[in-house]
């Protein structure tokens, strides 16, 4: 549609580099969580003689926790906790929201009132407070957890894929499938995915984004990955006495925390150019 | 003050599937004083959209402004750097495209798009709103005042193009690039919105470069002619002199091609006596449920096999709405539709498998009917899995035959629908529409987005499809002439009713309903000045601004001629039956309105022998 490229230009050009630079940490922190066995130097548990809280050594290049453990190791195996489990619950979250989005989309009526309706009231929990409620009911569980989290994001990705879904649904291709008889599946699946995809798979980069946040926070209060297991949240709430000697126990994995998030950010932004979002 | 174009050696080159530039557009040079209207004239693929492009610094994706200077209002628009292009379009040149439905955001109200822009550029809410509601006026848009409410579903495709060039007026823009605006209006309208583009282009002391393939619109709105072919230019005059005395063959050509209504209707063999493949009866639909605006009245038709019905109406009359209920995508709330004559349940979702195959329906914008995200292949294999439950090789090699069908080559099927020209894509259109094996085809509109070159080749296509196939085919268009050429029956709509059905010969012979006695007439004639010598449209009156009726009176009496106060207006319209077989609704009686009628037709008749 050549016609709509001429409206001011949405797409910005120069922001490819930092993008590339994104994605490179992005790739980096994938390739931490699922190599985490094989390129840490020691056992996530394991306890080194250098003391604890101590600072950066030939040992011990991260320092140890408050129990004497190898930084280093702990914030390998961290990141695949937070990676693994924030991926699991971002694909979750938009796979179900931009299914239920496109069916509200397309079907219209009732159906979309019902699902609307449901994800303007759940969209208005905060989700901390929502995750407290639910873990002090069901106990803290990674399946509970990563439950907890793609819950927390089906409507936000909901309401992304049904607005999208909504535009291509005024489309005649549609009523051409329609006057042919197909069923919602193939019109959902086969019609309208295929033209929304790129911004679903932006918004999704969106929801690990938040979905990372919210496992750390809700580790860092002590409701989410139990130790001895620690993700990423975990390791700066067991080693926050170090905080008074600015030891690297507390610092790394907020560091790692930061990167990660900002590097999915800075990769959506420059190259699947977050902005068709806001249209 | 105005721009001043300059156009001077300008060569687009496009990147072919190989990996090679080749030049489409080929050392184009032409100029434009402020004030002026310069029309770009050429059939499909010429390179008018891409040469107009151009002026506003935009090439299509593939495409590159190789050489040339292109400078307006004293602007080099090819040293303008990226940030000053949103500036430069917005405020200083706009754009009108050809098919207004890509341009619009579904999702918000047209008000909201309208404004949008002068927004950003500092206008106030309160002040962008009553200058879009002016402009709506001016361009004679029904309901002016609430129109802008509604999202860009609930409107016609010809309403929406006026939308659209609302929306480029808004800035007061030194050049308007208008492409193919009036195309897909019916006569009436456009007459109406050729006015209006031409007050507002003269007021403002705006230039215009104005694209089209239809000469007669041209010689109406332009200054100055350029004609194009294959990127290059074939001549350059004022309108007068191209029109009366080409000096190219090709324009030649094309003054021979341009459509006229008294070109003798092709020969069809009537169709033989058989029961009939389509009836509807006293069909009755609304948007909004029983209790919306009532969109359809009382609509009857019947089809036999093989038998071409045309339905004709300005735009916003119910043409598409029509479609819509035949086909089930808006069920109707009243009458019945009858395919082979078993009665079929209104909506779509209700009909079996069967009975979808065998009505087809080919939409008017091939543009949004073709899914972006699937190649040919697939749009095209698609019909053939749903309803033949073919596969594998056989379905590749029917693939390969529809695409023999509909004159295109096999190696096309690879493509996606945004790398196909639109006559292509009209091809393609219509070849999934064959690839469910039909028995009839509800065409809305196909041709009305094509060149006449290129409709031209699409109608024959029809015709010889209808009779290799066998198909019926109820065929919607404004375009009086085209239904002409290829329907054995004809529907006129107005206002959401048939105010006249009956055979070609029988609206050939007259008598005709004044409404089609006024569209006879609203047909552009290929001589400068036809539009200035119509008389001006009824006071307070605009085309789509038919008569709200309470009773079941005339919804045309505003506009009408030959009306009868105080009988038209006030009692319930009857049907009568001619002696030609036609049902026409009106009040005047056969003989009146075979007086009356063949008084405006004959004086047409005289003026419209093409001026050489
Ligand atoms: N979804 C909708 N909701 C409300 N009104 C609608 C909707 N779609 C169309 N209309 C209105 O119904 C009337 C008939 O529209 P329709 O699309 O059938 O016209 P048309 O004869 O095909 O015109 P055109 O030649 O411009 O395509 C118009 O007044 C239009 O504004
Ligand atoms: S009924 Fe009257 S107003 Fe209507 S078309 Fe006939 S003469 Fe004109
Ligand atoms: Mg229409």
């Amino acid at each position: 549609m050549s016609d709509t490229a001429l409206r001011p230009a949405r797409f910005r050009y120069g922001a490819v580099l930092p993008g590339w630079i994104g994605l490179a940490v992005v790739v980096f922190w994938l390739a931490v969580a699922l190599l985490a066995p094989i390129i840490a130097p020691h056992p996530a548990g394991a306890i080194l003689r250098v003391g604890t809280l101590a600072p950066a050594s030939a040992a011990a290049p991260f320092g140890t926790d408050f129990l004497g453990r190898d930084m280093l190791s702990r914030v390998i195996y961290g990141a695949r906790y937070t990676v693994g489990l924030s991926l699991l619950a971002a694909i979750c979250a938009s796979a179900i929201g931009s299914v239920l989005g496109i069916l509200a989309a397309v079907r219209g009526g009732w159906t979309d009132g019902v699902l609307s309706r449901t994800s303007d009231a759940l969209i208005s929990l905060p989700h901390l407070m929502f995750a407290l409620v639910i873990v002090a009911a069901l106990g803290s569980s990674l399946p509970v957890l990563v439950g907890l989290v793609a819950f927390s994001y089906i409507p936000g990705a909901f309401r992304i894929a049904r607005s999208l879904a909504a535009n291509v649904n005024a489309m005649d291709f549609i009523q051409v499938a329609r006057a042919r008889g197909e069923g919602t599946p193939y019109i959902v699946l086969h019609e309208i995915l295929p033209n929304i995809l790129l911004p679903v798979l932006t918004d999704f980069g969106l929801r690990f984004v938040f979905s990372v946040l919210l496992l750390s926070g809700l580790s860092f209060l002590g409701l989410g990955v139990q130790p001895p297991n620690a993700d990423l949240g975990a390791l700066v709430r067991e080693n926050i006495e170090g905080i008074y000697d600015a030891a690297p126990a507390v610092i790394v994995p907020a560091i790692a925390i930061a990167t990660l998030t900002i590097a999915v950010n800075l990769a959506i932004d420059g190259l699947l150019g977050r902005s068709r979002l806001t249209d | 003050m105005g721009a001043q174009v300059e156009v001077a050696g300008l060569c687009i080159a496009a990147r072919r599937a190989s990996g090679a530039e080749a030049d489409i557009v080929h050392d184009v040079s032409f100029s434009a004083a402020a004030g002026e209207v310069v029309a770009l004239i050429g059939e499909s693929g010429s390179g008018k959209t891409t040469t107009a492009l151009a002026l506003l610094g935009y090439a299509r994706p593939g495409c590159r402004i190789r050489a040339g200077r292109i400078h307006v209002g004293g602007t080099d628009v090819r040293a303008l750097r990226p940030a000053d292009m949103p500036g430069f379009r917005g405020r200083r040149v706009s754009y009108i495209a050809q098919s207004a439905a890509a341009a619009f955001n579904p999702a918000h109200t047209l008000m909201q798009q309208v404004t949008e822009g002068a927004i950003i550029r500092g206008l106030s809410p309160r002040a962008a709103h009553i200058k879009a509601v002016g402009l709506f006026h001016s361009l004679a848009l029904p309901d002016p005042d609430r129109i802008g409410r509604r999202y860009p579903h609930q409107v016609s495709g010809g309403q929406l193009q006026r939308v659209m060039a609302a929306m480029a007026l808004m800035t007061d823009p030194e050049l308007v690039v208008l492409d193919e605006p009036t195309t897909a209006l019916d006569v009436t309208t456009q007459v109406e919105v050729l006015r209006a583009f031409r007050a507002a282009v003269r007021e403002r002391g705006a230039t215009a470069v104005y694209v089209s393939h239809d000469l007669a619109v041209v010689a109406q709105m332009a200054d100055q002619i350029v004609v194009l072919r294959g990127g290059r230019v074939q001549e350059i005059g004022a309108t007068a002199r191209i029109l009366s005395a080409p000096e190219n063959p090709y324009t030649q050509s094309l003054l021979d091609a341009a459509p006229s209504i008294h070109t003798p209707p092709t020969a069809a063999k009537p169709p033989k006596p058989a029961p009939p493949v389509l009836e509807a009866d006293a069909l009755a639909a609304s948007y909004g449920g029983p209790v919306g605006v009532p969109v359809l009245r009382e609509i009857g038709l019947r089809l036999l096999p093989g038998a071409v019905l045309g339905v004709i109406g300005e735009s916003g009359s119910g043409k598409s709405t029509l479609a819509r209920v035949l086909t089930g995508l808006l069920p109707a709330h009243g009458g019945t539709v009858r395919l082979s004559g078993t009665v079929l349940p209104p909506a779509a979702a209700d009909r079996t498998a069967d009975q979808l195959r065998q009505m087809q329906i080919v939409f008017q914008m091939a543009d949004t009917a073709l899914n972006p995200a699937h190649s040919v292949g697939r749009l095209l294999a698609r019909p053939l899995t749903f309803y033949h439950r073919m596969g594998g090789a056989a379905r590749e090699r029917r693939v390969a035959e529809l695409l023999d069908m509909v004159r295109l080559p096999a190696n096309l099927a690879t493509r996606r629908p945004a790398e196909l020209s639109g006559g292509q894509k009209q091809r393609v259109n219509l070849a999934r529409a064959l690839a469910a094996d039909p028995a009839l085809l509800i065409c809305d509109e196909v041709t009305s987005a094509l060149d006449t070159v290129v409709a031209a080749a699409v109608l024959d296509l029809l015709a010889e499809l209808r009779r290799e196939l066998g198909l019926a085919m109820v065929f919607i268009s404004h375009d009086l002439a085209t239904v002409r050429s290829i329907a054995d029956d004809v529907m006129i709509m107005y206002a959401g009713r048939a105010v006249q059905y009956g055979s070609r010969a029988a609206l050939a012979r007259g008598p005709i309903h004044p409404y089609a006695d006024l569209l006879a007439a609203s047909v552009p004639e290929l001589r400068t000045g036809w539009l200035d010598g119509l008389p001006p449209a009824t006071e307070g009156t605009s085309p789509g601004a038919a008569r709200v009726v309470a009773n079941e009176s005339c919804a045309f009496f505003d506009r009408c001629p030959v009306r009868l106060p105080g009988l038209c207006d006030t009692t319930p319209t009857p049907t009568q039956t001619l002696s030609t077989g036609a049902t026409i609704r009106c009040t005047q009686p056969e003989a009146e309105l075979l007086r009356l009628g063949s008084a405006i037709t004959s004086a047409k008749a005289t003026s419209a022998q093409p001026v050489t």
